[in-house]
């Protein structure tokens, strides 16, 4: 089976600064897969660069058994087009620590306008996904509210349903609950928890080790721009290896 | 004794300033009444026996027109050259920052004689397929710039400089997070800026740019120095020859100050539009 992640020896540096120095990592279709670690081990560059927001400076990182941001050709790697990087990214959701709702459009517009304009739905179709989209995550009464109405842990549910509209088959979560009030955060686990139960491919960027626990298949620590260790969360959180993990589980347990 | 349930009294505050702040304004308006509402030369008859002639009218129909049709051609330009200056491809910056140096740089007034003796500079105009001998177009020069075309492209031209900028400003006031959001659903860039940048961008980019109707709006009296056929040419032709040149000015300042206020009226109700979602109940942005 091909994997739904394939990453070797991912690197990625700005300028002098090595944020990614050698990533290896695998994510199996229907995998739930945590990354967790201290701020700036590299983990939320990682997961940009799984859908080209940021560009891999060396290694070679795949999704669904196709390369990231190139097409190789004999020996010779190509640059993707704009409008084919656009086209890989379809198939990949991603849910931002900010929401990045579009202010602009009501929930309902939020959910409806990529199926629309990427994949040419009928606006028909597209509002009654959307509307089912919404009711999925509990806010079919607010799908004709703006962002600015909706509180945070509203906000971010509406988020998680415009990257489901697209029908991904893998949904990146870039720390989903880090800006949200304490008690907002339950409201939109509930919602990924349930994801995850239907089977979605996962990668998560979290500080939620309860969540990690309870629903990853794989817990992986980075820290320094490295994988320090990786498994089962009963292995990483319950019986940490290395000094490093121990210390920031110390922390944050 | 104060008793709970009745109102406190107390002296208020005396607010000296106001009075003297009125005294000063009656003074003023006193000088003004005595000195330019009484003038002779003012002639309030004459005012209103132009204010509605058909060619004043005409005049201010042609102003209206060259407004809108300039502001059109330079919004459109505008937002083209906004998004050519901070695109990747660094021909179209070049180009870009190169129109908006040289537009911006020289004064409108001079732009509006220019392509009003374009004829001077370029007898004929002729557009052929490079290394054939096919001729797409080809007339005279002053065939071409008839009516309100020069005073049109001068107008536009100027106006697209600063557009630019006032679009530019707005497209860089947009959240990142927009793009990427717009990105990550898999949209290219081209369909993002159309549809998640530049829409929020107009909540910026409206303001300014309603300023810059009105003052496009005025700034059409100068095409006068073409004879172009606009409110302030019309009013400048009549003073020419009956020589009430202080009485057809207030016509004009007249027209120009009701379009304004009419303009002004307009930009409150775009502005509003654009203002859509915007207004924070509570919650994050």
């Amino acid at each position: 089976m091909t994997a739904m992640i394939h990453a070797e020896g991912v690197r990625k540096t700005y300028g002098h600064l090595e944020v990614l120095r050698g990533i290896d990592l695998t994510v199996a279709p229907g995998e739930v897969c945590c990354l967790l670690g201290p701020s700036g081990s590299g983990k939320s560059t990682f997961l940009r660069c799984v859908n080209h927001l940021e560009t891999v400076t060396a290694g070679q990182l795949r999704v669904d058994g196709e390369l990231v941001g190139y097409r190789r050709r004999g020996e010779k790697l190509h640059e993707l087009r704009p409008s084919e990087i656009a086209a890989r990214r379809r198939d990949i959701g991603m849910v931002f620590q900010r929401f990045n709702l579009f202010p602009h459009l009501t929930a309902l517009g939020n959910v409806m306008e990529a199926p629309v304009r990427v994949l040419g739905e009928t606006r028909a179709a597209a509002r009654e996904r959307a509307r089912a989209l919404l009711d999925r995550v509990g806010l079919a009464d607010k799908a004709d509210a703006y962002p600015a109405m909706l509180s945070g842990g509203q906000q971010q549910r509406v988020a998680i349903a415009r990257a489901l509209a697209m029908r991904p088959k893998l949904m990146l979560f870039d720390e989903p609950t880090s800006a949200l009030d304490p008690e907002l955060v339950g409201e939109v686990l509930d919602v990924m928890r349930a994801l995850a139960a239907d089977g979605m491919t996962m990668l998560v960027v979290t500080h939620e080790m309860g969540f990690a626990r309870e629903v990853a298949d794989t817990v992986v620590f980075m820290d320094g721009g490295v994988v320090v260790e990786s498994g089962t969360p009963a292995q990483v959180l319950g019986d940490p290896q290395h000094d490093r993990t121990r210390a920031f589980l110390a922390k944050v347990l | 004794m104060t008793s709970p349930n009745r109102p406190l009294k107390a002296v208020p505050v005396r607010h000296y300033g106001r009075w003297a702040a009125a005294a000063a304004v009656l003074a003023l308006a006193y000088l003004y009444a005595t000195t330019v509402l009484a003038s002779p030369n003012l002639e309030p008859a004459t005012i209103g026996r132009y204010l509605f002639k058909d060619y004043v009218l005409d005049g201010v129909r042609t102003t209206l027109l060259l407004t809108a049709l300039s502001m059109a051609f330079g919004i459109a330009g505008g937002i083209l050259l906004a998004v050519m200056r901070l695109s990747a491809n660094p021909v179209l910056r070049v180009v870009a920052a190169a129109f908006v140096w040289f537009f911006r740089g020289t004064p409108l007034l001079v732009q509006i004689v220019f392509f009003g003796f374009l004829g001077a500079l370029i007898p004929r105009l002729t557009i052929t397929v490079p290394f054939t001998d096919l001729v797409v177009f080809d007339q005279p020069t002053n065939a071409v710039m008839i009516g309100i075309v020069p005073a049109v492209l001068a107008l536009s031209f100027n106006e697209m400089a600063y557009a630019a900028e006032i679009v530019r400003a707005g497209i860089l006031a947009v959240d990142p997070g927009q793009t990427e959001a717009a990105y990550a659903l898999g949209m290219t860039p081209a369909l993002s800026m159309r549809r998640i940048v530049l829409p929020q961008a107009m909540r910026v980019i409206a303001p300014p740019m309603g300023n810059e109707v009105i003052t496009m709006l005025k700034s059409t009296s100068l095409v006068s120095v073409i004879a172009g056929r606009d409110l302030m040419t019309a009013v400048q032709t009549v003073y020419a020859e009956n020589y009430k040149v202080i009485p057809l000015l207030c016509v004009a300042a007249i027209w120009y100050l009701a379009l304004v206020s009419a303009l002004s009226v307009l930009q409150y109700f775009i502005e509003r539009r654009f203002g859509r979602g915007q207004r924070a109940v509570g919650g994050v942005r």
